[in-house]
């Protein structure tokens, strides 16, 4: 019954979309684990982990699209909420690791035992347990939109200064992040994992487990977006969008349904964080820099924005763009080819990619329609 | 709180606010009856566009008293609330969603709970059906119901706002220029369109169009730098020197 009623909410490009997920499901692990290494069709493991950490910028990606593309909320900070959700991961990894660190400290992470720190700060306890670190990994970036939400929507900042205030947040994180005395690693912030759940972060298995459970948070991520997306609410979004101060005249909340819609963005983003943050191994203040939410303003904007799934393919599509470009003679231009993209997508693809193809198609099954018609109807 | 508790559906007494100096709304006093249609004239700058702001909660005055059925002080309360309160406005340049079909425009506009998780688990029902259908039949667009209304022409546009007006169901509607910009036959229509709403609604009009002003043949109130300049049939307040004066420059 639920399957239907999901399937009732979804076009045939949703379906197409969780198709290509379930398929996914299935043949990479496959791939993976049963097809011999020596085989061609075998796709190694660091392969796995490389298209997990794919798939939570499409998360990530999903996320923003949800704020931007339907809400016009145009946030240059998810990159932080994304990092906080990841933090929250790190910290229960961290504290996985018990005796086995350099330093063997049972309780204490290495960082702390190199800062001669004697116990362990209030805000760690708790992250030895992963119910709480998951429950953290969605109430630290939910709480602080929905501080920060609060505030900025209900002095009805919008537009470029609200772009501005986000930057200016995650900007400040990084920096809050980068001090030893946060207690959060600094610098190198939190790395050298051993165990997730009492399996081996780094063992094949775990991997292929992690890629799988990314997939599908991206799936149950897009049915919740296009839940809310098809709904009433969702209608609600998009006049926000294009008609604010009408809405407001028209007895909606305004502010109210921008909080929830970026509260809700901001959890998707922090789980997206937190299944990245096992699959790279680290997690550090870097996460938090001002360029990376920008980047994923550009991944929804080349992918289609107010698409869904034209953002997670466009954080795909970019990413793996970026891998290439970066790992060949052709890296130190990679900027320069990440920010031409993003003119040239707002000049000539304004809807994206996947905007883009939709009209294409519309444009010829029009022009088909009009030739059998014209068929149809012989000379007089 | 020692406000005066009235009979009238609105009620305006002293109102002034001023922007940067310039004095847009000057000791204004109106009022309208439950059920009452008035029309307010002016030339530009007269205030008119302020004291709709001042009214729906955009714009707070800076002195005066803003009651609304009695006893509800406006001045207090933000457009949504008022909103919610039964006023609905029309905005001289048609203001609807472009990206939405028509239905959906009365949809959103339709009074139901406006609140988040109510319209997020939403489900359509057939007596709202129902009402989106009668409202389409009294704007005539029952033939572009599934028509986003970005494709619309501007005449079909204002209905489609007076039709979001109408599902609104508010106790007072207020009208901005809901003839600017139409054709003869357009506008012969929107004056019919507008006596029928103002059978069972209150209905403030603002308006230009000395003609349709004519055809609506209600009482008429002239507005002159914020501050009411004269009240009364057309045809007096026409004759009115002051009003003449006003509006032929001096």
């Amino acid at each position: 019954m639920i399957t239907s009623a999901i399937l009732a909410r979804l076009d045939l490009r949703g379906r197409l979309f969780l198709g290509a997920i379930l398929a996914a499901l299935i043949l990479v692990p496959v791939l993976n684990l049963v097809v011999p290494a020596g085989s061609p069709l075998h796709v190694p493991t660091w392969l796995v982990s490389l298209l997990g950490k794919y798939l939570c910028y499409a998360i990530l990606a999903l996320a923003l699209d949800l704020v931007w593309g339907y809400c016009g909320i145009l946030s240059l900070g998810h990159g932080a909420f994304f990092a906080l959700g990841g933090y929250a991961m790190g910290m229960y990894l961290m504290r996985q690791i018990g005796t086995r660190g350099v330093y063997g400290h049972p309780v204490l992470p290495d960082f702390m035992v190199f800062l001669n720190w004697k116990e362990l700060p209030w805000f760690w306890y708790g992250f030895d347990m992963f119910p709480f670190a998951l429950l953290m990994v969605f109430l630290a970036p939910g709480i602080l939109a929905f501080v920060f939400g609060w505030f900025a929507f209900r002095s009805r900042v919008t537009g470029v200064y609200l772009s501005i205030i986000t930057q200016a947040l995650t900007y400040a994180l990084m920096l809050a992040f980068f001090r030893n005395d946060m207690g959060f690693g600094g610098n190198n912030g939190l790395t050298d994992f051993k165990d997730i759940v009492g399996f081996p972060v780094q063992a094949q298995g775990t991997r292929v487990a992690l890629f799988a459970l990314t997939l599908i948070a991206l799936a149950g991520s897009y049915i919740l977006a296009r839940a809310i997306v098809t709904s009433k609410a969702g209608k609600v979004l998009v006049a926000i969008r294009d008609a604010e101060s009408r809405t407001r005249f028209l007895g909606f909340r305004v502010e109210r349904y921008k909080l929830f819609v970026f509260t809700l963005s901001a959890m998707m983003a922090g789980l997206a964080g937190a299944l990245y943050v096992p699959q790279v191994g680290i997690i550090n203040p870097s996460e938090f820099a001002p360029g990376n939410s920008i980047e994923v303003v550009i991944w929804v904007a080349v992918g289609g924005r107010g698409t869904l799934v034209g953002a997670a393919i466009g954080a795909v599509l970019v990413n793996f763009a970026k891998t290439t470009f970066t790992t060949g003679a052709l890296a130190p231009y990679w900027l320069f080819a990440l920010g031409a993209l993003f003119v040239l997508t707002t000049l000539y693809m304004p809807k994206g990619v996947i905007g883009t193809y939709a009209e294409w198609r519309e444009k010829r099954r029009e022009r088909a329609s009009l030739a059998a018609h014209a068929a149809s109807k012989p000379a007089e | 709180m020692n406000l005066p508790v009235t009979s009238f559906l609105l009620y305006l007494d002293g109102v002034s606010v001023a922007f940067d100096g310039f004095r847009a709304i000057n000791s204004l006093a109106l009022t309208i009856l439950p059920g009452e249609m008035r029309a307010i004239i002016g030339p530009n700058g007269a205030g008119k566009t302020t004291m709709m702001d001042i009214i729906t909660g955009k714009t707070r005055p800076d002195t005066g008293d803003v009651l609304f059925n009695g006893s509800v002080d406006l001045t207090r309360l933000d457009e949504a609330a008022i909103a919610n309160l039964g006023i609905g406005r029309k905005f001289q340049k048609p203001t609807v969603f472009d990206m939405h079909t028509v239905e959906d425009n009365l949809r959103l506009a339709l009074k139901a709970d406006r609140r988040v998780f109510r319209t997020l688990f939403w489900k359509d029902s057939e007596s709202e059906r129902e009402k989106i259908n009668r409202i389409l039949a009294t704007i005539r667009l029952e033939h572009l119901r599934d028509a986003s209304a970005a494709n619309l022409s501007h005449g079909q546009k204002q209905w489609l706002e007076i039709g979001m007006l109408l599902a609104q169901d508010p106790k007072l509607l207020l009208v901005d220029e809901p003839v600017a910009g139409m054709t003869d036959a357009e506008t012969e229509a929107t004056a019919h369109l507008l006596k029928e709403i103002a059978k069972d609604h209150s209905v403030i009009v603002v308006e230009h169009d000395m003609a349709f002003v004519r055809e609506l043949g209600v009482k008429v109130t002239v507005l002159h730098e914020g501050s009411v300049l004269a009240e009364g049939p057309l045809d007096t307040v026409s004759a009115d020197p002051r009003v003449i004066e006003v509006y032929l420059g001096r």
